[in-house]
């Protein structure tokens, strides 16, 4: 029997080396004093990459883009007291969109803890309602353990985000070490009940007006093709949540795009009108609903999650199905008929001529919708698509071609402006061979503008088109549609040159309205290797339309 | 005096909750916060380790509120706990301790 070598290693050390053996080999942080030993060991790591942010919510948002782009757990750093607290944002809305993040935060040192030592926060309190579960660790040896159970929870099951708060002493402690534990990955899910299964699949069977409702659950189980699969065999009408976009592609004929409060009419009138939804993935969401009890009044439901505390927590479902929804749907698909339902695709499709998705302006590049659709007309469905918060990433919600999972993402759950940016550079590193466009807007991007630098230094291969409307456009929205227009702390008053913040920055760009031809402009831009930004002004008065007021039925909308 | 005076408060619909959770720091933060986010108060606390300490067992007395089902659901994905029981108020576990709260 071979002996075990035995390696004298700091926990320090030991943390890079569990980073290394899961495979991680591109992370995003920013060094300070309570983390600086993991530094000085990453500094003699030959297979990670550190990218070091500029502001540690832009590292936390980078390593998002990675763990979005990819489905694997991605990695970010920051040191104690303010480095810490700066993550957090980006923690929590990794948790409100069951994204897979292992966050590592240096502490202060065991015996100072609880002394009010210097930059020292209690970030193992603080996280702990916004993480999946949260660590901090004791000693070195703990390390061995915690690390790979962490990227394990992180994965398993609804992925989520974990937080690993390491002392300083404990990264300094050293520990002989002769076998390493194996690498932290995603549990098995146990296989879904039978009976749920076949209940649901007569309810199917017998509807005659039901809806597919698919989630962000889709995307993240792998689940796509198994949904598309699904509606067309039991001609099933389907519906997408902002954070499964892609799942099906837009002009598939039984897609009826994104319901919700920005959603097609017809989209909502349909849901209006179904007798059975079939939930999958998807958590019955404010933005999706509207006022609950004003939600598929006529329908029963069926509800497949991988989290049982989604089963019946807004709507109480008819049968709720625990399990992974790729494997429900797996065992879904052959004990449903295949049907036509002519009649309901024909009332579907007679709505949808009635109360059309409208995009005035898609053939202008100057306006929203246009803009959107020229970028799109340059690029094919390899390139990611990410946004910021706001008007703009509900226009690229609704008018993008998006036709593959993973080619869209957003910040959904926590809708954080400042997420586009960094988000993007994290989808470039994973995904080099793509391109990646971040729409922001000029209220988002100033919100986390430093990474611009970032994303300079790396090279990303990164578009940022930077709709400008002079505004926090939603909330200016908002204000003229339900406060009576009066219009306070939404309009800005001074406007940076962002052509030259980015080029300050070191990023190359280009202003679209001084540009004769916007199109040939934007098609040279796009095709550039490298980051760019793209200013385009946008009207002030256009809205995102249509839109549910917040708090009424989805059937109760305005405009569009 | 309270607003609710104690014979009024122990006519409300009470549960007691029976959790098996690892012991060790946090694990009762982890727990309790669900509730406070939730401006859900507890009532009654209670916890000891069991057997040799690897594990604890928290009692928990709740109102009855059309939010416990879904709660019990999170508390039971909380890495840390084992297992939640239910049981009905009669239990005796807090009844038995009245006589400290005298």
């Amino acid at each position: 029997m071979p002996k075990p070598t035995f390696e004298t290693l700091s926990g320090a050390q030991i943390v890079v080396r569990l980073l290394e053996r899961q495979g991680v080999r591109t992370l995003a942080g920013i060094p300070g004093g309570a983390i600086l030993p993991i530094y000085d060991a990453l500094s003699q790591s030959a297979l990670i990459h550190h990218v070091l942010a500029r502001h540690e919510q832009g590292g936390g948002f980078m390593a998002q883009g990675i763990a979005r782009a990819t489905g694997l757990p991605a990695v970010c750093m920051a040191s104690s007291g303010p480095g810490a607290t700066n993550l957090l944002t980006a923690i929590a809305d990794a948790k409100l969109d069951s994204i897979p993040l292992v966050a590592i935060t240096g502490q202060v040192p065991r015996a100072m803890i609880g002394t009010d030592a210097f930059q020292e926060v209690d970030t193992y309190g603080l996280s702990i309602p916004i993480t999946k579960h949260n660590f901090l660790v004791n000693s070195a040896e703990e390390l061995l353990e915690v690390i790979p159970r962490a990227f394990r929870i992180a994965a398993s099951g609804r992925p989520g985000p974990v937080l690993i708060d390491i002392p300083k002493d404990v990264q300094n402690q050293v520990l002989e070490v002769g076998e390493w534990p194996a690498a932290g990955v995603a549990e098995a899910v146990p296989a879904p009940a039978a009976a749920g299964v076949a209940v649901a699949a007569a309810m199917i069977n017998e509807a005659s007006r039901p809806i597919l409702y698919l989630g962000g659950g889709v995307v993240h189980s792998g689940a796509s093709a198994a949904a598309v699969a699904l509606a067309e065999k039991a001609a099933l009408p389907t519906v997408m949540t902002l954070m499964a976009l892609g799942a099906m592609p837009v002009e598939h004929s039984l897609s009826l795009g994104m319901l919700g409060m920005h959603g097609a009419r017809f989209t909502n009138l349909a849901l209006d009108e179904c007798d059975l939804l079939i939930a999958v993935g998807a958590r019955f969401d404010d933005r999706a609903t509207g006022k609950v009890a004003g939600f598929c009044p006529q329908a029963k439901i069926v509800h497949i999650d991988i989290d049982p505390s989604e089963l019946d927590k807004i709507k109480t479902a008819h049968v709720g199905i625990a399990g992974d929804v790729g494997a429900v749907l797996q065992t879904l698909l052959p004990a449903v008929k295949a049907q036509q339902r002519l009649a309901w695709l024909s009332r579907v499709a007679s709505l949808k001529a009635a109360h059309p998705l409208r995009l005035p302006g898609i053939d202008d590049p100057r306006t929203p919708y246009g803009l959107i659709r020229a970028v799109a007309d340059c690029l094919d469905d390899q390139a990611t698509i990410t946004t910021d918060v706001g008007q703009h990433q509900m226009w690229v919600a609704q008018a993008y071609p998006l036709r593959r999972p993973r080619q869209w993402l957003t910040s959904g759950g926590l809708g954080t402006m400042g997420f586009g940016m960094p988000a993007a550079i994290g989808a470039a590193l994973a995904e080099p061979e793509r391109t990646v466009v971040c729409f922001t807007g000029d209220g988002s991007i100033l919100m986390n503008v430093q990474e611009l630098v970032t994303a300079a230094e790396e090279g990303v291969n990164v578009k940022i088109v930077l709709m400008n409307n002079s505004s926090l456009g939603l909330v200016f929205q908002q204000q003229t549609m339900f406060y009576g227009e009066r219009i306070y702390a939404s309009k800005f008053k001074g406007m940076p040159d962002f052509v030259r913040v980015a080029e300050g920055f070191g990023v190359p760009a280009i202003d679209l309205d001084g540009e004769s031809d916007p199109r040939a402009a934007l098609a040279v831009a796009l095709s550039a290797r490298g980051p760019t930004l793209i200013h385009a002004s946008i009207a002030m008065h256009e809205q995102v339309l249509p839109m549910v007021p917040p708090g009424a039925a989805n059937k109760d909308m305005i405009g569009g | 005096m309270n607003t609710i005076s104690r014979t009024e408060n122990q006519a409300l619909a009470r549960t007691v909750l029976e959790l098996d959770v690892y012991n060790h720091p946090g694990v009762m933060s982890h727990v309790v916060g669900l509730f406070s986010r939730r401006a859900y108060n507890v009532e009654g606390i209670l916890v000891m380790p069991v057997g040799g300490g690897v594990t604890s067992r928290i009692w928990l007395l709740v109102n009855e509120d059309e939010r416990l089902d879904q709660m019990v659901k999170q508390v039971e994905k909380l890495e840390d706990v084992l297992a939640v029981r239910r049981h009905g108020a009669e239990h005796e576990v807090f009844v038995r301790l009245e006589e400290f709260f005298r």
